[in-house]
């Protein structure tokens, strides 16, 4: 399995924990991922704000050098990534003159995107293509005792549900299960995290992390799994905020789901960004189980 | 005194043909089947902020309100979390129309100075022509110097966190191609201007 990687700025930045365990994971796996060479900012949420048609171009970019590259499977692990990717593409197939003014710009520059490359997600990537059974086959040190509510934030099925369902996804539940961890029920699973809010306008912003945080610390979750550097960052960077406004209690972590993955395959922690995040996961599965090989039943 | 403060807009305070440019822009089409259900304020979780419901703000730029719309504090709450869009009956894609009326906001500079959203929205793009990425921790940083240096400072706290878990990276991020993004970025005005 080969793929066209799409890392995008966040992780290279602050999401870098993201990258760092999603890449010995995926190679765990025997998933092949190449970096675009030279891929520019997807122009994420801010730039279509300013001007949807050059939102588009930077956009499309990327995906004339992924079909460049003849890596038709471009994968975007960030969630304004994927959206605004997604987003590109069907605007160029519904709007012809918004593919007129994409071919125009790419033109100047020598390139050319034919809409016959797909953006993939991994979570989409995992469970349709590598496949639950694989994925529980590396599983050495299973998650047993580790209650984790899966977030799945706003744009990998908003507005454009792909591989999952728009109301209700339930692909990283699944991944999860296969780890061997407990899921909680997390009926806020796809309630924005308030995205650049909590910057810009931090008594709305950090508003919404608190009420995904205090409902996760209801239904009893050691930690929140998530598939976004931004929405990572929100319910792990403004601890001081929370304490002081709502105490204690709601500090619980986040990690994405990527390095709940590499502990579940016994990967060396050092390799999975764990101490990136500022309220500290301490929670670890209990030490690798022995295979007892062909004999063990599959439940 | 009592400061008196009229509630019902004037037939007068309309500029017509502002819905009908809104609704002939990619994506905002659907806005002329709008049934103002609610549904869309029902859902979005910033609308407890907002100053004009979205269900407001549809019904005032499809009835040319223009200058209500571009001035509101609900455009610059929306934070494109897609909730209305796929849950609205009429399928109006209301997210879209949000980043319609936040461009021309923004291309009309009809926002209070020093307002950190379209501060945000200029500052990254500025980054994007210049070096095709962003370096995170530099914009923030710029935003906070371009609104207000007290709530950059009261942030002092995640500065040190970010520099404990090694994340704090000034080194700013850019690609080889950098003419390219300005080239591709100019044809698009060249067009406009055409």
């Amino acid at each position: 399995m080969k793929y066209s990687y799409f890392p995008g700025c966040s992780l290279k930045g602050l999401g870098r924990a993201y990258e760092e365990s999603l890449l010995p994971v995926m190679k765990h796996l025997g998933v092949e991922l190449q970096e675009l060479n030279d891929w520019n900012c997807c122009g994420a949420t801010a730039y279509m704000a300013v001007d949807e048609g050059k939102a588009c171009v930077l956009a499309a970019r990327n995906l004339a050098l992924a079909e460049q590259n003849g890596g038709h499977q471009l994968l975007a692990p960030c969630s304004a990534c994927y959206m605004v990717l997604n987003k590109t593409q069907h605007y160029c197939q519904d709007y012809p003159q918004m593919k007129e003014t994409v071919d125009r710009a790419l033109a100047s520059v020598n390139l050319k995107y034919s809409g016959h490359s797909t953006v993939r997600h991994p979570l989409d990537v995992l469970i349709n293509d590598v496949g639950l059974e694989a994925i529980r086959q590396k599983v050495v040190r299973p998650l047993k005792g580790l209650k984790i509510a899966p977030y799945y934030g706003c744009q990998i099925v908003r507005p454009y549900a792909t591989f999952d369902d728009q109301f209700n996804p339930v692909t990283m539940d699944k991944l999860l299960q296969a780890l061997g961890a407990e899921v909680v029920r997390y009926p806020l699973k796809t309630k924005c995290c308030g995205g650049s809010l909590t910057g810009t306008l931090p008594d709305a912003g950090i508003r919404m992390v608190y009420i995904l945080l205090n409902e996760a610390r209801k239904r009893g979750a050691d930690c929140l799994a998530t598939v976004c550097p931004l929405c990572q960052f929100n319910l792990d960077g403004y601890h001081a905020q929370l304490r002081s406004q709502y105490g204690d209690a709601v500090l619980i972590p986040t990690l994405y789901f990527s390095q709940l993955m590499g502990l579940a395959f016994g990967l060396p922690e050092e390799e999975l960004g764990l101490k990136r995040a500022a309220i500290p996961f301490r929670w670890r599965p209990a030490a690798p189980v022995a295979k007892a090989g062909a004999s063990v039943a599959v439940a | 005194m009592m400061k008196m403060v009229r509630t019902i807009k004037y037939e007068s305070d309309r500029v017509p043909g502002f819905g009908k440019e809104v609704m002939s822009v990619p994506g905002c089409e659907q806005l002329k089947s709008c049934i103002q259900c609610g549904t869309c304020s029902g859902v979005c979780p910033l609308s407890v902020y907002m100053d004009y419901s979205p269900r407001q703000v549809m019904e005032l730029t499809r009835s040319d309100f223009k200058n209500e719309v571009l001035r509101s504090h609900t455009i610059w709450l929306c934070a494109s979390c897609y909730a209305c869009t796929v849950e609205c009956p009429r399928e109006i894609r209301i997210t879209d129309i949000m980043y319609e009326l936040k461009q021309r906001a923004i291309k009309e500079r009809v926002y209070p100075p020093r307002f950190p959203i379209p501060v945000l929205a200029r500052e990254f793009t500025d980054m994007v022509k210049k070096n095709g990425r962003i370096t995170e921790m530099v914009l923030v940083m710029k935003l906070f110097l371009k609104t207000s240096w007290l709530a950059g400072m009261k942030n002092w706290r995640m500065g040190l966190d970010l520099m404990k878990t090694g994340r704090l990276s000034l080194v700013t991020e850019k690609i080889k191609a950098r003419g390219d993004i300005a080239r591709m970025l100019d044809t698009v005005d060249a067009k406009k201007e055409n």
